[in-house]
């Protein structure tokens, strides 16, 4: 299993993470996320060159216990999803920052990612709503 | 034997397609009086189907005892406590199945002529004119056969309402995170986008949220979805001055009337200034449900909406009653028949029976009886907000799992082995671990301190014996089942040996 907070990633309020690499991001959720939503069901994701605006709902995850919306951390477009998790969503409970990856999009405003908490700024978060 | 391993004498029962055999038959048909004719080679080709059904083939006593079988692993009201949150499941007096049995409301057929209906009419009459007593509005359609159905209803009318007036581009419907799941649904199904906002630090949502999310949506928004109280049990303090401002922002506003049960006779939406809700007869007003019967979800409307509502309306001409269809901006039908009739004879029983003051002190008992359980358990399941809840209290597991490991869900499914309908449970989603309990007006004292009682048990147990808590429930027929697994790979319907 990955650590915990990796620190190459970038991080929200509503728990997605964002690995960014040059003009592209790949984008998840967090083992807190995961944690809270326990063992999940199903995961409902955008289609390939669908737009995502930050902050705005993406797509839905339904675990045992609930749906939750998933926020896009950064806004783009989408050039990749990871389509085994609809028939094995339980590769987000697995291995939330490698295998459980949801969508990887180009982004379209780069500077979107400022705003964006580091492993260290989320860990902090974490213990202060805890 | 159709069944295996009776525990206790309680019999599983294998799927009724598995028993019987070939050619038993619980019906003995009348000797045929016409020629015989053989539909497989006189029928029309086209209507011909390529195999016979699978229906089982089984005897009257093989029905009867699979089905008082499968009857005796249910748990149901009038068995014990259902603290189900948000699901008001509240007893159901055994007199309103005696007025809806009655021969005149249980024989009549929603297509028979109107002039022989006078009865039916003036009981739905009687029941608009009650219900919008009770909430404040104008007028109310009966024909809606649930909440959610409601919410449709209402969201429909607002639409056309927005049609009328110029604002087609009003898609934004404003939802609060402590709105009930089916609030976001329902504005989906009406081309209406959800825009969500978060309560207050109170737990209450904030006035200047409401404005800031019509500030950011100019011209768009359509109109606001308040569950009040809400599903943190939280009684919404600022609604009147939420009401404003999304009236001044050219929206209208809509109630989720599922908790009426904590506002009867203390609080009218429709004076607030609300223009619609929809009124669950299912949860409030004592008629069955969980299982145990349909559902009924009337929406009441004030002088906005009233152009708008289903057709038909019961008009009154003096004395006489009869069905108005000309209402030329009604949305139209939105049920066949007068919706689940039988509940709103129940429905209008319940309110007649109590009156009232009777309704009145329902709330207050309900509001008392949930505050009861908040002050003999919030030290052990520490409350979301610290502050009087109304008909339902919202508990987390945040101290107990912390200290031990045990789950809002252990909780759960350990509160069966004590006799209990587990609470409703990860809900609201605001509330980590969230364990949500009404316990509604009609459960007895005695009752309210076994609940009490247990849940403290659990908690100590969780300390002395986490195992047992974490692998209950221990004495249900059934052990803990694989939830996950059910959600991920549901088999959702019966398939015969050969076709599997």
């Amino acid at each position: 299993m990955s650590a915990e907070y990796p620190d190459d990633l970038l991080y929200t309020r509503e728990h997605e993470w964002a690995r960014v690499d040059g003009t592209r991001a790949v984008i998840g959720i967090t083992r807190f996320a995961v944690e809270q939503l326990g063992d999940i069901t199903q995961v409902d994701l955008p289609k390939e060159g669908d737009s995502v605006k930050k902050d705005e709902v993406f797509g839905t995850v339904e675990s045992v216990k609930a749906v939750s919306d998933l926020f896009a951390p950064l806004s783009g477009k989408v050039l990749k999803v990871n389509d085994p998790l609809k028939d094995s969503p339980e590769y987000v409970n697995d291995d939330c920052y490698d295998e459980g990856w949801m969508v990887e999009i180009e982004l379209s405003v780069e500077s979107e990612k400022a705003g964006l908490m580091s492993a260290k700024q989320y860990k902090e978060f974490l213990e202060e709503s805890a | 034997m159709p069944g295996k391993h009776p525990r206790a004498l309680l019999h599983e029962s294998r799927p009724i397609f598995e028993q019987g055999s070939p050619g038993r038959s619980g019906a003995s048909l009348p000797a045929l009086d016409v020629p015989a004719r053989d539909p497989a080679v006189d029928g029309p080709a086209a209507l011909r189907r390529g195999e016979a059904p699978h229906l089982p083939e089984v005897s009257e006593v093989e029905v009867t005892r699979h089905f008082t079988r499968l009857s005796r692993w249910n748990y149901a009201i009038d068995l014990g406590m259902y603290p189900l949150g948000s699901c008001t499941m509240k007893y159901n007096p055994k007199v309103n199945e005696r007025a809806a049995r009655m021969p005149g409301f249980a024989g009549l057929h929603p297509a028979q002529p109107e002039d022989t209906l006078e009865g039916a009419l003036a009981l739905m009459w009687g029941l608009e004119r009650a219900l919008c007593e009770i909430t404040g509005f104008q007028r109310a359609t009966l024909q809606p056969a649930a909440g959610a159905h409601g919410e449709l209803t209402g969201l429909m009318m607002i639409r056309a309402y927005h049609q009328d007036h110029g604002g087609k581009a009003r898609k934004k419907i404003i939802i609060p995170d402590s709105a009930h799941g089916t609030n976001p649904a329902s504005c989906t199904l009406n081309g209406f986008e959800a825009l969500g906002i978060k309560t207050g630090a109170g737990g209450v949502i904030d006035a200047s949220a409401v404005r800031a999310a019509c500030a950011a949506h100019p011209g768009a928004i359509a109109g606001i979805m308040i569950t009040n109280p809400s599903t943190l049990g939280l009684f919404e303090t600022q609604i009147a001055e939420i009401t404003e401002v999304v009236h001044a922002a050219g929206g209208l506003c809509y109630m989720d009337g599922a908790n009426l049960n904590a506002l009867m006779g203390k609080f009218r939406p429709g004076d607030a200034g609300l223009d619609v809700m929809h009124i669950n007869l299912h949860k409030t007003f004592t008629t069955p449900h969980g299982g145990g019967g349909p559902g009924a979800g009337p929406v009441a409307v004030g002088a906005a909406l009233e152009p708008y509502l289903p057709t038909p309306m019961v008009a009154r001409d003096g004395e006489r009653l009869r069905w108005d269809f000309a209402r030329p901006r009604s949305i139209g039908r939105v049920r066949a028949g007068s919706s689940n009739f039988g509940m709103l004879v129940r429905a209008y029983a319940y309110i007649r029976e109590m009156g009232g003051p009777g309704l009145t002190q329902a709330t207050e008992m309900a509001v008392l009886n949930a505050n009861y359980i908040r002050k003999k358990l919030e030290d052990v399941y520490p409350v979301a907000f610290d502050r009087p809840c109304m008909h339902e209290v919202v508990f987390s597991d945040k101290k107990l799992k912390k200290e031990t490991g045990i789950t809002t869900l252990d909780v759960a499914k350990r509160l069966m082995d004590h006799g209990f309908h587990p609470p409703t449970i990860y809900f609201p989603l605001v509330v980590p671990g969230a364990l949500m309990i009404e316990p509604t007006e009609t459960e007895p004292p005695e009752a309210l301190d076994e609940l009490c009682t247990a849940l403290r048990e659990i908690a100590a147990e969780a300390v002395t014996d986490p195992d047992k808590v974490h692998s209950a429930p221990h004495t249900t027929g059934l052990r803990r089942l694989d939830e996950t697994l059910a959600a991920r790979h549901p088999r959702l319907r019966w398939t015969p040996k050969a076709a599997e």
